[in-house]
């Protein structure tokens, strides 16, 4: 006698994706409670963390930010490998003007995130064109190159940076602002891509011919979906910048483009709630770790290793799939 | 200043091609960007070195333990890595990346740092062309360099594993078809990829100082010669390697070291921009642009 | 409309790739309401053509118009608005998604956008609809099963009705009924039969002679890229140069 085991959707599943016939409570608790957890979780825990993980936690929410921007462009099928761009020129485009013409953050952040947006999709617009590997190997040279022209050239503070911009008035607000754009970029984008306008976009990526051949042009898509993932990415620069008080070329750092994307890796590509569960790991992961000193790095690396060999699929539609359906064995004969 | 600038250059080309063969090797062949390249690469140079001051080994038993044990650490990540990933270009990456930065790190945890370590050169002393004076150690990087890359070529067209590789790195499914295994030549493309690492970093090595940072330095100047060459080309290496080793040279010697990195990484730019399968590529034009 | 326009005109369209000439200098003028039929050997260079037309690939010379406006070199997504489909001759439909959904993209294009007078209207329910006129039974909830799914006779529907979404005036069907059953053929012919009542310009490239030849107005042989012959089907197979094309020739 042998077994298998055998999966089965539940039934609410399958009606919930396109018909809300709801007829329970039960039913409506089933859909409503894995969105109600990221809104309680992160705008619940707040007044119970000590300042340490405070900061923590607000630095979580930006690489979150980050891994979401890039979600989005991934969805069009554009392999971003420079999410530090967005956030470099975000963070100097706020850093600028607060620096030089003392504008406040409630300008400088607004404006950064729309100027930044569309700096960087002008940068991009000439290679938006390409395909997969080769759009990637742009985005990761840009940023470097971008780093490299501001110290060999000094403008912008060149090495130096520029110093002592001004901060949120408290950490609370600073707190607050990010999670509740990190909750509207999460929930915005999910319902972005499950429409129509996302269908075409997810189209784009899957079988950009047939989209041509429907009459789209698909490069102003894809511009669309670059200019709202490069302004994510701005905003979260523009907001780095005025809670570490400093903007310089560590905007430009490998760091904010590597940890998004291994959030994403992580988490599980292409649902938005999966890169920023991927954050919510590695970045307070590596603060945990940095307890051990140098060795951080290593066993940061391994865990890397490890969870894309173990869950290819990233957690997020492995947590999916098991809330979504029944498991049981069954005898075969 | 100009002979010296030209001589240089030519080496510095030999030295970037030479790092980028075994990364467009097991690139071109298996379709698996290794990026822990830069990690094999030092830890080639490490071992080699514990294998000559700690242990006391003859030079040339070293080398070739380490040239070894490198292949075997390659050999080891496909089976144990890259096979339950294979084709998900993203987490290939992300894996090989981790692993790594994981050994690199490790030796800067265990303190190998410092101006000794450094690798013996092969013979001492120089030889002048005019007024240029070159030691020997730069004349067998050249050697080396052009023995290789002779040697790849002949044992990729002349010989029947070679032959294997060339069909797999054509199509993967028609190969199979004949009877190729793919697992198999791909983990035979990344332990060769690893070895040449480490041949690449026993030869270079000597000139400086083996850091850790090297690791992340050869990794980026790897793929800015594939990148500009065409992946997967053997022609296309040994011309970008010229042009981004003149290019470095020549901004270094007449303008401030400062650009040298930004005059590469524009290169890498532009060729992206204009051509982006690179100078030689075997991709086709539709492929890479809609 | 000007009877003295046809509806497409090429005049000498060539494209080579790598030294290979792919297409060599075609001319042909479709007129409206007309179904013409492309066939040719494998490699012949049809494909191509198709690409051409739709602006997927830029000829290297050559002209083509569309009711006499130059669109040589147009980017596919403003021929599509022009009123020119097309259907692939591999179909690859989204896979994961219901096949009525896989016709949200072309209701989504502008061109449907401005027919409908500024408005989309109701996407699913068209899509529904459209399904519905192509074969897909109602009854049976074809429309609603994913499209990886479903047999290749339904996807090649699935692909006849994204180009009927877009409301053309003229139809490029590349090998439709490649790969297909007998049935599944004959079920299709009075779909595109239909398509001609309703005025519509249609172009089938096709390996299915027989088939083609009972519904082609005309049809043009092309070998080697270079059209060999044109006229009614009877006239075309009746060629030595169509007959040498297809069975090889003796003097060779």
């Amino acid at each position: 006698m042998k077994r298998r085991k055998e999966r089965i959707d539940r039934g609410i599943k399958a009606r919930s994706e396109d018909i809300f016939a709801l007829s329970s409570y039960r039913e409506m608790f089933y859909l409503l409670v894995p969105r109600a957890i990221p809104v309680v979780g992160l705008l619940g825990v707040a007044p119970f963390l000590s300042p340490y993980w405070k900061e923590v936690f607000i630095s979580t929410a930006v690489y979150a930010l980050l891994a979401i921007s890039w979600d989005l462009l991934i969805s069009a099928g554009l392999v971003s490998l420079g999410q530090s761009l967005f956030y470099g020129i975000g963070s100097y485009v706020a850093g600028a003007l607060n620096y030089y013409w003392g504008w406040s953050p409630l300008f400088t952040i607004p404006v950064a995130t729309l100027v930044g947006g569309v700096l960087c999709t002008v940068m991009l617009l000439p290679v938006l064109r390409l395909r997969g590997i080769y759009f990637a190997m742009v985005t990761l040279v840009l940023p470097l190159m971008l780093m490299r022209l501001v110290e060999a050239t000094r403008i912008l503070g060149g090495t130096e940076g520029l110093t002592g911009l001004t901060p949120f008035p408290n950490p609370v607000t600073s707190f607050y602002i990010i999670q509740i754009a990190l909750l509207i970029a999460l929930f915005g984008f999910r319902r972005i891509i499950d429409s129509d306008y996302g269908l075409v976009i997810r189209g784009i990526n899957d079988n950009d011919r047939s989209v041509m051949s429907a009459g789209i042009n698909i490069y102003w898509y894809k511009t669309q979906i670059l200019f709202l993932g490069a302004s994510v990415g701005s905003f979260a620069g523009a907001f780095g910048t005025h809670v570490d008080m400093f903007a310089g070329m560590p905007g430009f750092a490998l760091d904010y483009s590597l940890l998004p994307v291994a959030s994403a890796v992580v988490g599980g590509m292409g649902t938005f709630a999966g890169p920023m569960i991927g954050a919510f790991i590695l970045v307070p992961l590596s603060e945990v770790l940095r307890a051990l000193g140098a060795l951080r790095i290593v066993f940061y690396g391994l865990f890397l290793v490890v969870f894309i060999v173990a869950l290819p699929e990233g957690i997020f539609p492995y947590m999916q799939r098991k809330y979504h359906q029944f498991e049981r064995w069954v005898e075969i004969e | 200043m100009l002979l010296g600038t030209l001589v240089y250059g030519f080496i510095n080309s030999c030295i970037l091609a030479l790092v980028a063969l075994g990364f467009n090797l097991t690139f071109g062949i298996s379709g698996v960007a290794n990026f822990a390249y830069g990690a094999i690469y030092i830890f080639s140079g490490f071992l080699t070195w514990i294998l000559l001051n700690s242990l006391g080994l003859p030079y040339l038993l070293s080398v070739l333990i380490s040239i070894l044990c490198a292949s075997c650490v390659g050999l080891a990540m496909y089976y144990l890595i890259i096979i339950r990933v294979k084709g998900l270009a993203l987490s290939e990456v992300m894996a090989t990346f981790g692993l790594g930065l994981a050994i690199m790190e490790l030796f800067r945890y265990f303190d190998f740092v410092g101006f000794r370590y450094n690798l013996p050169v092969f013979f001492d002393g120089s030889v002048a062309i005019g007024d240029v004076y070159i030691d020997y150690q730069r004349l067998i990087i050249v050697l080396i360099a052009v023995g290789l890359t002779l040697w790849l070529y002949l044992f990729t067209h002349h010989t029947k594993i070679g032959l294997a590789f060339r069909a797999i790195a054509q199509d993967e499914r028609t190969a199979l078809t004949f009877g190729i295994d793919s697992d198999r030549i791909g983990a035979l493309s990344m332990a060769f990829g690893a070895g040449l690492a480490a041949i690449a970093a026993i030869v270079i090595l000597p000139l400086g100082t083996i850091a850790v940072e090297g690791g992340y330095e050869v990794l980026i100047n790897a793929l800015a010669v594939c990148i500009v060459g065409g992946l997967g080309s053997t022609v296309g290496i040994l011309v970008a390697s010229v042009l981004i080793g003149y290019a470095q040279t020549f901004t270094a010697n007449y303008l401030e070291p400062h650009w040298m990195m930004l005059v590469s990484l524009i290169a890498i730019a532009v060729v992206l921009v204009v051509k982006p399968s690179g100078l030689f590529s075997h991709q086709k034009e539709l492929e890479e642009r809609i | 409309m000007n009877d003295l326009i046809p509806l497409l005109k090429t005049s000498g369209v060539s494209k080579s790739f790598g030294g290979v000439l792919a297409v060599a200098s075609v001319s042909f003028e479709l007129k409206e309401g007309e179904l013409l039929g492309i066939i040719g050997p494998n490699g012949s260079g049809k494909t191509t053509l198709v690409n051409l037309v739709t602006g997927f690939v830029k000829p290297n010379s050559g002209r083509i118009e569309y009711r006499g406006k130059n669109i040589t070199g147009w980017a596919p997504y403003k021929i599509v608005s022009l009123g020119i489909a097309r259907t692939f001759q591999m179909v690859r439909p989204f896979y994961q998604l219901p096949a009525f959904k896989n016709l949200i993209v072309p209701l989504y294009s502008p061109r449907v956008k401005k027919l409908a007078g500024g408005k989309y209207g109701d996407r699913d329910a068209v899509a529904l609809d459209l399904l519905e006129e192509v074969g897909f039974e109602r009854d049976a909830h074809v429309s609603y099963k994913v499209a990886g799914s479903l047999p290749q006779g339904y996807l090649k529907r699935l692909e006849l009705a994204k180009s009927m979404a877009l409301r053309p005036d003229l139809v490029i069907l590349d090998e439709l009924f490649s790969g297909l059953s007998l049935a599944e053929v004959a079920s299709i012919v009075p779909i595109i039969e239909k398509l001609r009542f309703q005025g519509k310009a249609i172009i089938m490239i096709e390996h299915r002679l027989k088939e083609l030849f009972r519904i082609a107005d005309r049809v043009m042989v092309l070998n080697y890229g270079k059209k060999i012959a044109e006229g009614s089907g009877k006239e075309v197979m009746e060629d030595k140069a169509v007959k040498n094309a297809y069975l090889g020739s003796e003097t060779e």
